[in-house]
């Protein structure tokens, strides 16, 4: 942690322009019960006027705390401790609450995170846009603004803004949400523009579009753009300097590519080593250039994915040719929907699907939400009774299996879901966590467990000093360790991982890539992955299923799929994954 | 929208003879024979006993006497009492008097509980959110009877800022200090839910987006927070509209109201089958239709409700 790299100076201090903002030294601390606790030490950077700048780095770095120290909207208990932050030559620390609502939204835009929880769901839209046109004067109350509302949304890409004004959010989708959040942040065509993760709720083609709309409006408008990310090649891809910040510290910035293709502190290496959408890049690229110049360092206990993605393929021809291990022949579920009027309308949310999984194998399916790829997850597992068609496993159809014989069944087929948080019992300890299936299907006497317990945690990589810790004293990865470790207590064949690594940071992501990786090949485990992210499946999985709208619209190895996409989906699919137009290799 | 109100009012329907019957069997399972009570110690002569008896159709079996009623009630005759009054016109005199009391009650206990929720949770763990806090709880806790009488000597007989007891008619300037005793442990719980709810959108996202977009921290709060933390808020005192209506027994006996529950009360001791299933069976209707005059009222306040339906 030596080499910290002040901020490169940039090519506009030569031009001699006056940077729009300037971050001098800045420390956030949180009170705490303990006292104060540092979120930010320490940071440094500058942004031109119109210049796009984004700070990347894992979920605790400080990213989102810097951005939120800028335009004073630290949650209770944060302030700023020491530092300047000079805004146009204003510093924002010393400037008072009441002087703050002028700079806000006028001069300085936000974008936030999540386009679910921004928007006043009982307020429509047109409401929202409107009151923010008035408040910072840019229109009159009443039939200007509403003009003018009409003319943001719009400009932020909802052709049909005039009928959607007295809509309610809910009525929007998550994407058309984040185009509102976009248009209201830009309403007021701000000098800055801070964008808070705006697109990491949203899917990968749904990301791109918006992206692409904002680089141009803020390009259009000459608008600076701070940008926030955890992802690495989608930063690179959108904006010019990279800032990466690791434990409250700036540890290295720079421009983008240059950034990129020779990371100088430990931390961004493994960061672009970790990288999935960069990851798979990479594979393409090594069957060209054999040299591999930018794999992970050596003597890091980190995971290179690219050796593990190797490995898998190496492994494979020994499974080939193998049983099938679930074999799904058209299954469709059909879902009854209350549409109001004492009628319910049929909506297919699984369309006559098909796939076979051979034993020991990964199969992923990959689709945007709504696609319909958990409720095939649901079918398998039988949380959801099938409409039509039919799932085996083993050869055994579902469908004719009594209550004691699914009992059974589910002892070797066990499920880890996306949500590390959400899937644990808070009140249950990791031991007892871990416990409870063999205490449900009657494993061994209590030592047996508790053996099988501390060979679980082993096989996880997880301390055995954690057994008595409660979930909620677990970080992420941690937690998706247990659920993993839950899963396989029963020692089963089959493993179904619905958006297991979603809610993951890119390093703990590799983690636990591996971890399943390695787990297959030592108990010959089968893997039913389910996902959205294209950029892990080309790591883990060796068949692909493309879903859309319910339908499988592609089916393949994984290296047919990626290498000669045949249906036009996929291949919007492949082409969003972020950083795909970095070429890494000189 | 048109099709739930419709399936609502629907409902009334099983509620209204449900309720009905259920009542009249209680009323007519209550031991002790009305027309003894009626006629006090000295006793009557056998034969106007059976004249009465046959009057009030109480020599018949239960299932006839409550058809009688039925019957009576959809020739708009709702009985009468034993002192020869109709039904219908006590309630016409009670009814108005007591709706009165609930809606000056209702409105005190709103107005005075969000103000003071919402100051008490914008500034949670002040010292006027403590103090709000501990007087609620002490609010909720106190029977209310001790509140009304104490209430009633101190700003009835020792200041006399208000007359003790309710005079001829019930003007409202009579209710306001019987209002007040009645909103009391309503207005305790609604500053408690004020509090929790608007600390509870204060974290919002959208709270701090609203800020973020360059809305002035009084927008913030009146559009934003205030509005958003209503809606558990409109839910109780709905439902406690029709809890007043039907539970201001105590506080009018205190202050001799002469509504419905006094009215209800001394029915109920004399067996009057007619008076109380009629007044029982107004106060269900009355609730039922306050209930989902609350779940249109939430809909309003909550769109994503609204269209569910």
């Amino acid at each position: 942690m030596t080499e910290i790299i002040e901020p490169t100076t940039t090519r506009w201090s030569e031009s001699g322009t006056r940077p729009l903002l300037e971050i001098k030294d800045l420390h956030v601390g949180f009170a705490t019960q303990n006292g104060l606790v540092s979120a930010v030490s320490g940071v440094n950077f500058t942004i031109m006027p119109g210049e796009t700048v984004a700070i990347v780095g894992e979920s605790g770095s400080g990213k989102s705390t810097t951005a939120h120290a800028i335009i004073d909207l630290l949650p209770g208990s944060g302030k700023v401790t020491g530092g300047q932050i000079l805004f146009d030559g204003l510093d924002l620390t010393a400037t008072s609450d009441r002087d703050f609502e002028d700079i806000r939204g006028t001069l300085i835009g936000f974008v936030p995170q999540d386009p679910m929880s921004n928007l006043n769901p009982v307020l429509n839209i047109g409401f929202q846009v409107q009151e923010t046109l008035v408040a910072n004067g840019k229109a009159q109350r009443g039939r200007d603004a509403k003009a003018k509302a009409i003319k943001v949304l719009q400009q932020a890409g909802l052709g049909d803004a005039a009928h959607r004004l007295r809509q309610y959010p809910h009525q929007f989708s998550g994407g058309m949400r984040q185009r509102v959040l976009i248009g209201i942040g830009l309403s007021s065509t701000p000098k800055l523009l801070i964008a808070d993760e705006p697109t990491s709720a949203l899917d990968v083609t749904v990301q791109r579009t918006i992206l692409d709309h904002l680089a141009k409006l803020t390009r259009e408008s000459g608008t600076a753009v701070l940008f926030i990310t955890h992802d690495l090649g989608l930063a690179a891809e959108r904006a010019e300097k990279l800032i990466v910040m690791y434990k409250g510290k700036v540890v290295e910035s720079g421009p983008s590519v240059e950034l990129l293709r020779n990371p100088q502190h430990p931390y961004t290496r493994r960061l672009v080593a970790a990288a999935p959408s960069l990851a798979s890049r990479r594979i393409q690229s090594s069957k060209v250039v054999p040299d591999r110049a930018y794999a992970a360092p050596s003597g890091v206990e980190d995971v290179d994915l690219i050796a593990a993605a190797d490995a898998r393929i190496d492994r494979l021809p020994a499974s080939v040719g193998a049983v099938p291990s679930i074999v799904v022949e058209n299954l469709t579920k059909v879902f009854h929907i209350n549409t109001g009027k004492l009628r319910r309308e049929p909506f297919t949310a699984v369309d006559s699907v098909s796939f076979a999984i051979a034993k020991g194998t990964t199969t992923a399916l990959v689709g945007e939400s709504g696609s319909g790829k958990s409720t095939v997850a649901r079918l398998i597992l039988k949380l959801e009774n099938v409409t039509s068609g039919s799932v085996s496993v083993d050869g055994e159809d579902l469908e004719r299996l009594g209550s004691r014989e699914l009992f059974a069944l589910r002892r070797r087929m066990q499920p880890v879901f996306q949500d590390p948080f959400g899937s644990l019992d808070p009140l249950y300890n990791i031991a007892s966590t871990i416990a409870e299936p063999l205490v449900t299907h009657r494993v061994g006497n209590r030592k047996e467990q508790h053996a099988r317990v501390l060979e679980l945690l082993d096989q996880v990589a997880l301390p055995v000093a954690l057994m008595d810790r409660y979930p909620n004293e677990l970080s992420g990865g941690q937690r998706q360790r247990v659920a993993i470790a839950r899963a396989l207590a029963l020692k089963p064949d089959i493993v179904i991982l619905d958006e297991a690594v979603s809610a993951l940071d890119v390093l703990v992501q590799a983690q636990i890539l591996a971890l399943l990786n390695e787990l297959q090949s030592e108990l010959n485990l089968t893997y039913l992955f389910i996902t959205h992210d294209l950029a892990v499946v080309r790591l883990v999985a060796d068949n692909v299923c493309v879903m859309q709208k319910g339908k499988i619209v592609e089916a393949g190895s994984t290296d047919s799929v990626f290498d000669n996409p045949r249906d036009e989906y996929t291949k919007e699919l492949l082409a969003a994954i972020p950083g795909a137009g970095i070429q890494l290799t000189v | 929208m048109v099709w739930y109100i419709l399936r609502r009012l629907l409902q009334l329907i099983p509620v209204f003879f449900g309720a009905t019957l259920l009542i009249y069997f209680m009323v007519f399972a209550l031991p002790g024979d009305p027309i003894a009570a009626l006629a006090g110690d000295r006793g009557l002569n056998p034969a106007v006993i059976a004249q009465l008896r046959a009057h009030y159709h109480l020599d018949q079996p239960f299932i006839i006497q409550y058809l009688i009623y039925l019957r009576g009630i959809f020739t708009g005759d709702l009985g009468t009492s034993f002192s020869g009054q109709p039904v219908s016109q006590i309630l016409a005199a009670t009814f108005p008097v007591t709706l009165r009391l609930t809606i000056l009650a209702v409105i005190i206990e709103s107005a005075a509980g969000i103000l003071i929720g919402l100051v008490s949770g914008l500034r949670k763990g002040k010292l006027f959110d403590a103090s709000a806090l501990v007087v609620s709880l002490i609010m909720i806790s106190i029977p209310i009877f001790v509140i009304a009488f104490v209430s009633q000597f101190i700003f009835g007989i020792k200041l006399a800022w208000a007359p003790p007891t309710v005079s001829e008619g019930a003007p409202w300037g009579d209710l306001i200090l019987p209002a007040f005793v009645l909103a009391t442990v309503s207005f305790a719980y609604i500053v408690r839910l004020t509090r929790a709810s608007v600390i509870e959108n204060l974290s919002e996202d959208f709270v701090r987006t609203a800020t973020a977009k360059g809305l002035s921290r009084r927008r913030v709060i009146r559009v934003h927070i205030l509005r958003n933390s209503m809606i558990p808020v409109v839910t109780y005192i709905g439902t406690d509209f029709g809890t007043l209506i039907v539970g201001a027994t105590v506080t009018e006996g205190i202050f001799n109201v002469p509504g419905v529950g006094r009215t209800l009360y001394q029915a109920i001791i004399r067996g009057e089958a007619p008076t109380v299933v009629s007044f029982v069976t107004v106060m269900v209707i009355i609730y039922v239709v306050f209930n989902l005059l609350i779940d249109l009222l939430y809909g309003l306040l909550d769109p994503r409700i609204r269209y569910a339906k």
